[in-house]
């Protein structure tokens, strides 16, 4: 099963209950941390890392003595990331999708792919826990590709849970699609309610069954829970806001070590999600 | 004019609250909504729009059964496996690269524009507001902020005014690296927990990358001091004016939930006067 852990809106606790989560579960269980732009579970987690990989896309280098100059590569291009000016061409790397039209267009064979860095795979354990993460390179605008790549990590047949990043756009979609369950953690706040009807709307075009964890409860109003009950929206768990929960994870403890009591909560938490799973 | 971006790397650390607050400080600006993806400053804004724009930007393959031959040729070389095997493309795995298009020996494919969002000029009660929102599951992102922060400056410029306050979105990637470009200075909104030093120092990194001049806060200080002075100290290193502290302060959320500034909801409240002493710091160093 694998279970994306969303929320719309940024600093809800998406990195909380993954963390603990997986930590609580004696299973053998997979965290793929796909905020690759502010990657933080392996703060919580602390795995010790056994592999680094550079994760590159292509990119084309275009061979001059080949070139006849026909713009054909440039019209293809719907990023601008190749133009010809004057005597030569000149692709712009950082503005490049990877699409490969230029090199299928060009009927010189004068384009061949090279590498954009885009950033690093590191992969570790600790204790039962896999864990896997993306760190974007700095300066480096595509997170959905990176994203792509952590998530070719996932064991099927074990549980994996993703820890995607804030907003409802690319990158998060990356994130959440072929999930079984996507887990939303918000904020009873206006900010948290906005934006968690956003990611709601995400996840109804994916077509993931989903629930909801209401974070910090009790420090805004209660119009999270009304919007939760109007829209069938399961609310599987509560954190209320305690400030040592907030100072724990000020300090990258997890909560279940802190707390112990709290494990036994986040294996309902999973069992509900197992039954909404289905 | 000067334009002043605030970012934070990690989400959630308050940069719409204290944003919010420099625009009950602050007279003479332009505010801007640049965190497209999940615009939350119009909750506070109230905004009443005064132009609607839809937001057009990149293109999705659709595939016409009607002539469609099944060659396969597009499944060959769409590199985003967004073509079924009965030829039906995925729109939202779909890149908008248009390779399959122009490929096509049938032209059975079309390539419209998407709509992907909508932007508004609008006025509030702190003054003239762009801001944008991109539709679900979109792209684009990034061209909708530079858009927004363009029409931002605009409208500045139109109504005579020379400061532009922009809420930035999250994270290090495209619509950060778009909420950048020609800003007078940054300023991170950071909170005192590993995390908020871990994204912080990847905000600050890119910031030095595109040789914007970076300030900085740490919002809810007294939540874990010791980690708070560790960031503060790690900015001096990076050349990231560290402008202040500010106290964790229930303030903020509640006059969050009243759709209110925290200037408007408490000026004593402790948040309230420290962000004052945020802004008198910022504005006496950008001159403002």
């Amino acid at each position: 099963m694998i279970i994306s852990i969303a929320s719309g809106k940024g600093g809800t606790g998406k990195t909380t209950v993954a963390t603990n989560l997986a930590a609580s579960l004696d299973s053998d269980v997979q965290v793929l941390d796909c905020d690759v732009e502010e990657p933080n579970s392996h703060l919580f987690i602390q795995p010790t890392i056994e592999e680094v990989k550079t994760i590159s896309t292509p990119v084309p280098e275009v061979d001059m003595d080949k070139c006849t100059l026909c713009g054909k590569c440039a019209e293809i291009c719907q990023f601008n990331a190749i133009v010809v000016i004057g005597e030569t061409v000149l692709p712009f790397h950082e503005l490049c999708h990877s699409c490969g039209g230029c090199m299928a267009v060009c009927p010189e064979k004068a384009i061949t792919e090279t590498d954009r860095e885009l950033g690093i795979i590191e992969k570790g354990h600790r204790n039962g826990i896999e864990f896997v993460h993306g760190k974007l390179r700095v300066g480096e605008a595509m997170s959905p590709p990176l994203i792509r790549k952590v998530r070719e990590y996932t064991r099927p047949g074990r549980l994996t849970i993703i820890d995607a990043p804030p907003g409802t756009s690319c990158p998060v979609i990356a994130s959440m699609t072929g999930a079984d369950f996507v887990l939303l953690v918000t904020e009873p706040t206006p900010f948290g309610l906005h934006d968690l009807k956003l990611a709601v709307g995400a996840v109804k075009i994916l077509g993931i069954p989903s629930g909801l964890v209401i974070n910090r409860s009790g420090m805004g109003d209660d119009q999270v829970r009304e919007y939760a009950e109007q829209e069938g929206l399961h609310i599987l768990m509560e954190i209320p806001f305690d400030r040592r929960i907030a100072e724990a994870y000020s300090r990258g403890d997890l909560v279940v070590d802190v707390m112990p009591e709290w494990k036994e909560k986040f294996l309902e938490l999973y069992h509900r999600i197992e039954k909404l799973a289905g | 004019m000067k334009e002043i971006v605030i970012i934070s790397g990690k989400g959630g650390t308050g940069k719409t609250s204290i944003i919010s607050a420099f625009a009950s400080l602050v007279e003479n600006k332009v505010l801007c909504d640049a965190d497209v993806d999940a615009a939350d400053l119009h909750l506070i804004m109230n905004p009443e729009i005064k132009e609607r724009h839809d937001f057009e930007s990149g293109y999705t393959a659709i595939i016409n059964q009607d002539k469609c031959t099944e060659c396969g040729l597009c499944r060959e070389l769409c590199r985003w496996d967004a073509i079924s095997e009965n030829f039906v493309v995925d729109s939202i795995e779909c890149e908008g690269c248009g390779v399959c298009y122009y490929f096509c020996p049938e032209k059975a494919i079309d390539f419209p524009m998407n709509t992907c969002g909508e932007w508004y000029l609008s006025e509030t009660r702190f003054g003239p507001m762009a801001h944008a929102r991109l539709g679900i599951a979109e792209e684009n992102s990034g061209k909708l902020v530079t858009l927004i922060r363009k029409e931002g400056k605009k409208l500045a410029e139109e109504k005579k005014l020379d400061l532009l306050l922009t809420d930035g979105p999250p994270g290090i990637g495209c619509p950060v690296i778009a909420s950048l470009g020609g800003a007078t200075a940054v300023l991170i909104v950071t909170e005192p927990t590993v995390s908020g030093r871990h994204d912080m120092e990847r905000v600050a990194e890119l910031a030095a990358f595109f040789k914007i001049p970076a300030m900085m806060c740490v919002n809810k200080f007294d939540l874990n001091p010791g980690e708070g002075e560790a960031i503060e100290a790690f900015a001096r290193e990076r050349n990231v004016t560290v402008i202040g502290r500010v106290p964790f302060d229930p303030a903020f959320t509640q006059a969050m939930v009243q759709g209110k500034t925290i200037v408007e909801f408490d000026s004593q409240s402790e948040g309230c006067l420290a962000v004052k002493g945020i802004w008198e710091t910022l504005s006496q160093r950008l001159e403002i």
